[in-house]
C-alpha cells in the first residue's frame, strides 16, 4: 500500500504542475468576449539589439506618434478621421530580437492571446519569410514595414500578408543609375558589405545591375566583413589597395559609423568615391566622417527625398515633437503601413455602405442598413487592399506586385555635402517605378539579367 | 512488482498533454511543442553534463538536425515528415560520431570551447550559402505524416505536436532506463573520478564517445521537430546563443531526472513568452533574474524542490 502511495505521490505532483502550468496559461489569456472597440494593431519592431538604434526604435516613436495623431483625428486628408473609420487604435508593441523562431511563437501569442485586430511589423528579411506561413494559418491581416527582401513574394502568394514598402531591388537599380548618370565611364569599383543576407544579397543585385549597364567596369574587390565585426582595418588597406573608382557599401547602423570613422583618416575617400545603400538612418551621426559627394540613398523616398506635402510636414512635425529630430526612412515605412491599412480598411467600409441595400427595397432594409453599418472584417480589408493605391508621406503608393500584396514606388539618390556641422543633401534625382522595379510575374534577377527593360504599369 | 514513479508520471504528463491539448489555444499547444523540442535537446545535455562536460555548441546538432529535415525538399522534393526526421538522426549521428573522436579525448573548458568552434564552423557555413537564404534562412513545409497527407488541415497543428510528445515520451523513457543501466550509472563516476572508473575496467572514452552520440541525436531530433512546428529555419539555430541557452535550460532544470529538461524548457518559454508581452523593452532581464535567482537558492536547478518536497514527506 505504502509502496503505492509512494509511487502515486509524484504522479498527483506531475499532475498538479501541469494542471497550474495550464491554469495560468488560461488565466493569462484575456478574455474573448472582449468588447470591439478599440481596433488592437500589434507592432512588432526592434527594440533591443544593432537594428534598435537605426530602425527599430525611430519605427516605434514614429507608430506611437501616428497613432496619437490618428486618435486625435490630427492627420491630413485623406486621412482626417478617428483611427481607422472612427473606431480608436490601442498598440500593442513587442520586440523583434530574438530569431525567427521566437518572433514565430511571438506571433501567435500576439494574435491568439492579445487577440490583436491586425499585425504591423518586421524588420528583419528572416522573419519576414517566417511569419506570412504563419499569418495565413491564422487568417490574420500582417503588414510587413520594413524589411526589404524581394523573396517575400516572388517565392510564394499569400492572402492575409501585404507588405506596404517596395522591396529591395530598386536600391541598387536607382543607385546604378544615379551613379552611372554622374560617371558614365566608370572604370572600376569595389564593394564592401556585411557577410549575411542583406549583404550578400545587396552585393549580388549591385553587381548583376552594372554587369548589364555597364559591363566594361571591373570590381576590384569585395569586401565582406561580418555583421558586427566593428574592426576594419585589413578591409580598409584592401579597399586602398585596389584603388577602385567607386565603395558601393550596405553596412548600416555601427557598423557604418565603425567603418566611416576608421576609413576618413586614412584617407580611403581621397582615391575613392562612396556610395552608401542604405546610409540614411545614420547620417546625423557622420558629421566629419563623411566626404563631400558621397552618393546615398534612403530605400525609397523618404526622408529627405520624400516630396513636398501636407502628410510629409505632418508626419515630420508629429516626429520632430517626440524626438527633436527629422524622421528616417523606418519611421517612413512605419507611416506607410498604419495610413496603407487605414485606407484600405476604410475603402472595405465605404464598400459596404455603397453596396448596402437601397431604401427603395422595403423588405430587409433595417438589417441591411446595420450589415452595412458593421466595421468590414478581414476578408473585406484584403478585397480592398489589394491594388490600393494611397498617399503617403513618400508620396503614392501603389500594391501592384505578388498579386497586389507588394508595394512599388519610385527612389531617389542624392549626395552628401557638409554645411556648418550639418549634412545636406544635394543634387536629388528621382527614378520613377518602371526603371527600378521589375514588373508582375518576373523574379528580381532574371528582370536585371534581362536587361532592365521598364514593364508597363 | 516495483512501479517506477518516473515513468508513471511521464506516462501521466503525455496522457495529459495529449488528451487536454486541443481545448487549450493555439497558442498554448504551440509553446508545449517549443517546450518539448528544448527540452529533448536538454535531455541530451543532461546527460552529458552527468558524465561532467558541458557543451557549448549542441546548437551545431540542433541545426543539423534542422537543415537534415529542411533540406530534403529543396533537394530531393521530399516533405514526409517520418523521413525527414529519419534524416535529422541519421545526419546528426554520423557527424557526432565522426567528431566525437576528438572531443572525446578533452574535458572542462576545452570541451566546451571545442564543440562551441564546431557550431561556429557551421554557423559560418550557413551564412556563407547563399543559395540557402544565408542569414533569412528558409521556410519548411511538411506535406504527409506516414503517406498521410496532413498540410492544410485542422488537425496538422495538432498531429505534429502528438509526434513531438511522443517522440519525448520515448526519449525520455529510453533515457530513464538507460540511466539507470549499468553504463548509465558510469556516467557519474566518470564526472567523480575517471582513473577509477578505468581501473575498474570500463572505458572512460567509449562511454563519452556513447554519451556524446546521444546527446547530439536528441539535439538533431529536437531541432527537426522546431523546423516542422515552426515552418522556419535559419542559421542561428547554430550560433552561440542558442547554444547557450540550452545550457541555461540545463541549469533551470538540474540534472536529477529526465524530467526536469522538460520542466524547465516549460518554465523558461512561458517566462520568456510572458516576459516578451508584459516587459518588451526588459524581457531579457526577466530571464536573467530568473537565472541568477536559480543559482543563488537553487544550486541543483528547479527540479531540486521536487526533491526537497518528496524528501520532506517522507
Amino acid at each position: 500500500m505504502n509502496t503505492v502511495l509512494r509511487a502515486l505521490r509524484p504522479l498527483t505532483t506531475g499532475l498538479f504542475s501541469i494542471a497550474a502550468i495550464i491554469a495560468v496559461v488560461m488565466l493569462a489569456a484575456p478574455s474573448a468576449q472582449a468588447s470591439d472597440k478599440p481596433i488592437r494593431i500589434g507592432l512588432v519592431t526592434f527594440l533591443s539589439g544593432p537594428a534598435a538604434g537605426p530602425f527599430g526604435v525611430p519605427a516605434r516613436i514614429a507608430a506611437e506618434a501616428i497613432v496619437e495623431s490618428l486618435n486625435a483625428g490630427e492627420v491630413p486628408a485623406p486621412y482626417g478621421s478617428i483611427g481607422l473609420s472612427g473606431l480608436p487604435i490601442e498598440l500593442v508593441i513587442i520586440d523583434e530580437a530574438g530569431g525567427a523562431t521566437k518572433q514565430v511563437a511571438e506571433f501567435r501569442n500576439l494574435v491568439e492571446r492579445q487577440k490583436v485586430d491586425f499585425v504591423i511589423g518586421y524588420i528583419s528579411s528572416g522573419d519576414c519569410l517566417a511569419i506570412p506561413p504563419v499569418a495565413e494559418e491564422l487568417k490574420k491581416l500582417t503588414v510587413l514595414f520594413d524589411c526589404g527582401t524581394p523573396r517575400v513574394f516572388e517565392e510564394a502568394s499569400y492572402k492575409y500578408v501585404f507588405r506596404t514598402r517596395p522591396h529591395a531591388t530598386m536600391d541598387a537599380v536607382a543607385g546604378a543609375r544615379y551613379l552611372l548618370e554622374t560617371r558614365p565611364d566608370l572604370k572600376s569599383y569595389a564593394g564592401i558589405n556585411q557577410n549575411y543576407a542583406w549583404g550578400q544579397d545587396s552585393w549580388k543585385d549591385w553587381t548583376a545591375v552594372l554587369e548589364v549597364l555597364r559591363p566594361k567596369a571591373k570590381v576590384t574587390t569585395s569586401q565582406m566583413p561580418k555583421f558586427g565585426a566593428g574592426q576594419y582595418g585589413a578591409e580598409i588597406s584592401a579597399l586602398m589597395r585596389s584603388r577602385p573608382e567607386v565603395i558601393h557599401s550596405s553596412l548600416w547602423g555601427g557598423d557604418l559609423e565603425a567603418f566611416m570613422l576608421q576609413s576618413t583618416p586614412r584617407g580611403l575617400f581621397r582615391r575613392s568615391d562612396l556610395l552608401l545603400i542604405a546610409g540614411e538612418p545614420n547620417l546625423h551621426r557622420l558629421v566629419g566622417n563623411i566626404p563631400d559627394g558621397t552618393i546615398v540613398g534612403a530605400r525609397g523616398p523618404h526622408g529627405v527625398f520624400a516630396p513636398k506635402g501636407k502628410l510629409n510636414d505632418w508626419l515630420r512635425r508629429i516626429y520632430k515633437a517626440k524626438t527633436g529630430r527629422e524622421p528616417n526612412y523606418p519611421a517612413y515605412s512605419a507611416a506607410q503601413a498604419f495610413l496603407g491599412l487605414k485606407a484600405a480598411y476604410e475603402r472595405a467600409r465605404l464598400e459596404k455602405v455603397k453596396s448596402a441595400i437601397p431604401m427603395a427595397a422595403v423588405e430587409g432594409v433595417k438589417e441591411g442598413m446595420e450589415q452595412a453599418y458593421q466595421m468590414p472584417n478581414t476578408e473585406e480589408v484584403i478585397a480592398a487592399f489589394e491594388n490600393l493605391t494611397f498617399e503617403s508621406p513618400s508620396g503614392k503608393v501603389m500594391m501592384k506586385l505578388g498579386k497586389g500584396h507588394q508595394a512599388v514606388q519610385g527612389t531617389a539618390y542624392g549626395t552628401t555635402r557638409t554645411v556648418g556641422g550639418k549634412i545636406i543633401i544635394e543634387n536629388i534625382k528621382y527614378y520613377p517605378v518602371e526603371q527600378v522595379q521589375p514588373p508582375e510575374g518576373i523574379s528580381s534577377i532574371d528582370w536585371i539579367k534581362g536587361g532592365l527593360k521598364p514593364g508597363r504599369w | 512488482m516495483r512501479i517506477d514513479r518516473t515513468i508513471i508520471v511521464l506516462t501521466a504528463a503525455m496522457a495529459a498533454l495529449l488528451a487536454f491539448t486541443p481545448f487549450l489555444p493555439n497558442w498554448a499547444m504551440f509553446l508545449f511543442t517549443v517546450s518539448l523540442c528544448y527540452g529533448v535537446v536538454v535531455l541530451g545535455m543532461m546527460l552529458l553534463v552527468r558524465t561532467g562536460l558541458v557543451s557549448f555548441g549542441h546548437g551545431l546538432y540542433y541545426c543539423l538536425g534542422a537543415y537534415a529535415a529542411g533540406t530534403l525538399e529543396p533537394l530531393f522534393g521530399i516533405t514526409e515528415l517520418a523521413v525527414m526526421i529519419g534524416s535529422a538522426v541519421a545526419v546528426t549521428a554520423i557527424v557526432s560520431a565522426i567528431l566525437a573522436l576528438l572531443l572525446r579525448k578533452y574535458r572542462d573548458i576545452f570541451f566546451a570551447m571545442l564543440s562551441l568552434a564546431f557550431s561556429m564552423i557551421l554557423y559560418g557555413l550557413l551564412v556563407k550559402t547563399s543559395s540557402l537564404g544565408s542569414t533569412d534562412g528558409f521556410n519548411v513545409t511538411v506535406k504527409t505524416l506516414f503517406g498521410l497527407h496532413i498540410a492544410d488541415t485542422a488537425y496538422e497543428r495538432y498531429l505534429i505536436f502528438a509526434l513531438t510528445v511522443l517522440i519525448c515520451w520515448t526519449c525520455a523513457v529510453l533515457m530513464h532506463f538507460y540511466l539507470k543501466s549499468h553504463r548509465g550509472r558510469l556516467a557519474e563516476a566518470i564526472r567523480d573520478n575517471e582513473l577509477r572508473v578505468e581501473y575498474m575496467g570500463a572505458s572512460v572514452a567509449n562511454t563519452i564517445h556513447l554519451h556524446y552520440v546521444m546527446s547530439a541525436v536528441l539535439a538533431g531530433l529536437g531541432g527537426a521537430l522546431m523546423a516542422v512546428s515552426v515552418g522556419h529555419i535559419d542559421p542561428e539555430m547554430a550560433y552561440w546563443t542558442t547554444s547557450g541557452e540550452f545550457v541555461f535550460i540545463t541549469i533551470l532544470s538540474g540534472t536529477g531526472s529526465v524530467l526536469a529538461p522538460f520542466l524547465g524548457a516549460t518554465i523558461f518559454e512561458s517566462i520568456r513568452s510572458f516576459a516578451y508581452e508584459y516587459s518588451p523593452n526588459t524581457w531579457q532581464m526577466a530571464l536573467g533574474i530568473t537565472m541568477l535567482m536559480v543559482i543563488m537558492f537553487l544550486p541543483g536547478g528547479l527540479w531540486s524542490l521536487f526533491k526537497r518536497a518528496s524528501r520532506r514527506v517522507a
